[in-house]
């Protein structure tokens, strides 16, 4: 075997490496003691932002509650990579109905839980964008509403992968998908539609609110484990790209994800009852072109002639997104 | 003791006292005043360890009470009609996880056109499902079934959905014997999950089954429904020995010995029925009727034992297959292929219509004469539906044709 070179740090990451950070502030992934919630052999396509997503938040979560956890998952790819049965990657108490429904089996986990005196199991529901900005919508909004004890979890991938990349409402504007085609005078999926989740979420006045992404996991850890200090309802949205989905290379999933953020194309911040308390300010300012040019669902933007007139209203959502939430990088 | 109570307040007290862990409520007609009584019992402290939760749909009920049952609590629900067409695939779900909620179905029709009142299309619209579906005579009954539902379920690991026909049940004040709470718990022992998620004790439910292993699964859940065929009895003759009441089971025969005519029907109309059937006996008529309680799984071999006799079989049924015609007298003829006896379909009660002892008597009668149709509606009237086709006829564009029909029946159909 090789020798390989061991990289203290992330090229362009600005994060440090774990072996410098004090016990307590390194990632739950270093720990021997990690539950590896979602193991490792599932069926999960080569760069996986929803795998690598998934196993970190509900490591923390593991973490965060000494174990007594139940996961409640939609249907979805997490689902179907993970329960190839007779094998299955969790190694957490799991349950799976249905599509539109994670929310309120979650709720009625949570309930059994509350009778049965079981203060100390919380639960997680999990689904990718479908399972919750579309056919979940109904349900996550009713757990939302009534303050169950539940903290939900959309692990964003901006479309219908699991069934061949078709358009959802977190869709981005211009995306080819299979029913957003990069065809006529509009290619791709129309501007001016889609849902804002987590805004939707704090419009529910619920507890915690956060997004995140899978270039920043130590982030994405500490707001698991933020939400688990809350009772009742708890929104967390990851932004986790797909490389199939997405057009991408495999080696560029945490890559995206964080051009995504560094952009303001994909706010991250955190919101406790209904008021946004922090945000992850960009570090280095990137145009939206960086972030969508290694992607083949944009590549119409860029052939030939290209779409500039696109790329700036890109550009302007993603402007917005700054200006909302003051991401701008301190020296701006 | 007899106390006259409303069908719903006697199903809600019932349930209560069966120590249900979770309830979830989500209104509908004639289902509401069953969650509203679980509620306010459950507010005021009466019913203690129960989490009542009012959800944003039917979706959501049949789903909380998916996620409580897995958690290992005894869970509640109750709907009908539109509500059960929306949750029906969680309805398919609970089944298929083998999750042993109970709900009450109060039988509504199902719209277009929009309907509030009593028949079964909804319960035969989930007669698939893998669900256990018991039908109720009477509100004593209704109540009672409540109790063998929660111990056929949990024994079983299969959902069991108690039907009671809407308003004619559900809203009927009538004398009900409350069952002793102290009876209840020695009838229904604390649910004892074959699966629960457990932090300490980690599995994963619901995992994709290819074709692998699929028909076996499926196969695995129609042996339950036919292990429930052997359970419903004998859980009805110990309901009987603790209380002299002999609710549920599989069929209520009544008069059948001798008889050349039989009727077979589901629900509150078998009251009727007993009362036409008296008064034909009264006549000298050997006729009686076969009240079937356990829907599904369907006891194919009783009911073919039971009709074993007859000469002829008319099925009276409140819904029917669009395009076929009876769906419990579907059943029963597979019952019965080889016995030779006229069936007779009549459907009849749709969207709440009454069902008299007269009509009843004249079916009867229809039958003796060898006049009743293999498939007939019960007081159709036949001038507004040739109304209507005529109309249809005469203009492309001749409107809704549901709007038409309460034009002619406000303007004299023969059915008033």
């Amino acid at each position: 075997m090789s020798e390989s070179r061991v990289h203290f740090y992330q090229v362009g990451s600005f994060a440090v490496g774990n072996r410098l950070l004090a016990d307590a502030d390194r990632t739950v992934q270093a720990s021997p003691e990690r539950t590896n919630s979602l193991d490792s052999g599932h069926r999960a396509c080569q760069g996986c932002g929803e795998a690598l997503g998934a196993r970190y938040a509900l490591d923390a979560a593991m973490r965060a509650t000494g174990g007594q956890l139940v996961a409640v998952n939609a249907t979805g790819c997490l689902e179907v990579f993970s329960t190839p049965f007779p094998e299955t990657s969790w190694r957490i108490a799991w349950l799976h109905s249905l599509f539109g429904n994670a929310p309120a089996v979650a709720t009625g986990v949570a309930a059994a839980m509350r009778a049965k005196g079981r203060h100390d199991v919380r639960v997680v529901g999990q689904a990718g964008d479908g399972g919750t900005v579309d056919i979940g919508f109904g349900t996550l909004s009713g757990m939302f509403e009534r303050n169950d004890d539940v903290l939900f979890i959309c692990y964003d991938n901006e479309g219908y992968m699991n069934t061949g990349v078709q358009r959802s409402a977190a869709t981005p504007p211009a995306a080819r998908t299979a029913t957003s085609e990069a065809l006529g005078a509009d290619p791709g999926n129309v501007f001016g539609q889609g849902k804002d989740l987590p805004r939707l979420a704090m419009a529910h006045d619920i507890p915690y609110v956060a997004t995140a992404t899978v270039a920043d996991l130590h982030d994405l850890e500490r707001k698991v484990e933020r939400a688990m200090t809350f009772r009742g309802a708890r929104y967390l949205h990851v932004l986790v790209p797909c490389p199939l989905g997405w057009g991408a290379a495999s080696a560029d999933t945490v890559r995206l994800a964080r051009l995504a953020a560094e952009s303001g194309f994909f706010p991250v911040f955190e919101a406790e009852h209904g008021v946004v308390t922090g945000v992850r300010r960009i570090r280095r300012r990137v145009g939206v072109e960086e972030y969508l040019r290694p992607q083949r669902r944009f590549a119409h933007l860029f052939a030939g002639e290209g779409r500039p007139d696109l790329v700036a209203r890109l550009q302007a959502i993603a402007d917005a997104n700054v200006e909302r939430y003051g991401l701008a990088p301190e020296e701006e | 003791m007899l106390q006259q109570l409303e069908g719903s307040r006697a199903i809600a007290e019932t349930v209560a006292r069966c120590r249900p862990e979770v309830v979830c409520a989500y209104p509908i007609s004639p289902q509401t005043h069953i969650i509203e009584a679980i509620g306010a019992m459950v507010k005021d402290g009466r019913l203690t360890g129960c989490e009542f939760i009012n959800v944003e749909s039917e979706y959501a009920a049949m789903s909380v009470s998916i996620g409580a049952s897995a958690a290992g609590a005894r869970s509640y629900t109750a709907t009908a009609s539109q509500g059960l067409l929306f949750m029906i695939e969680a309805v398919y779900n609970a089944a298929g996880l083998g999750l042993p909620v109970v709900m009450t179905l109060a039988n509504r029709a199902i719209g277009a056109p929009i309907n509030i009142w009593n028949d079964h299309s909804d319960a035969m619209a989930v007669r698939d499902a893998g669900w256990i579906q018991l039908f109720a005579e009477t509100n004593q009954e209704a109540a009672d079934l409540h109790v063998q539902a929660f111990r056929l379920a949990e024994t079983l690991s299969v959902p069991v959905m108690v039907c009671m026909d809407g308003f004619i049940l559900t809203h009927a004040v009538e004398a009900v014997d409350l069952i002793d709470p102290a009876v209840v718990d020695s009838f229904l022992p604390p649910y004892e999950p074959r699966q629960v998620l457990d932090p300490d004790d980690p599995v994963s439910i619901g995992a994709m089954v290819g074709p692998e292993a699929f028909e076996e699964v499926r196969y695995l859940a129609h042996l339950r429904q036919l292990d429930a065929l052997e359970l419903i009895p004998s859980v009805a003759e110990e309901f009987a020995a603790l209380t002299g009441r002999p609710s549920g089971g599989l069929l209520h025969p009544y008069r059948l010995e001798d008889a050349e005519t039989v009727i077979v029907a589901m629900g509150s109309v078998l009251g009727t029925i007993k009362d036409a059937v008296d008064a034909r006996r009264e006549a000298g008529e050997r006729v009686g009727v076969l009240g079937v309680t356990a829907f599904r799984p369907f006891p194919v071999a009783a009911v073919a034992s039971a009709l074993a006799g007859a000469r002829r079989v008319i099925v009276l049924e409140k819904a029917f297959s669009l395009g076929m015609g009876g769906v419990l007298a579907t059943d029963v003829a597979t019952a019965s292929p080889a016995s030779g006896h006229d069936l007779a379909t009549v459907v009849a009660g749709l969207g709440g219509r009454p069902i008299t002892r007269r009509d009843v008597e004249g079916i009867l009668e229809r039958s003796g004469r060898g006049t009743l149709p293999r498939l007939s509606f019960l007081n159709l009237d036949e001038d507004v539906v040739a109304r209507e086709r005529a109309r249809m006829a005469a203009s492309r564009r001749s409107g809704p044709f549901a709007e038409n029909v309460l034009r002619d029946v406000a303007s004299g159909g023969a059915f008033r």
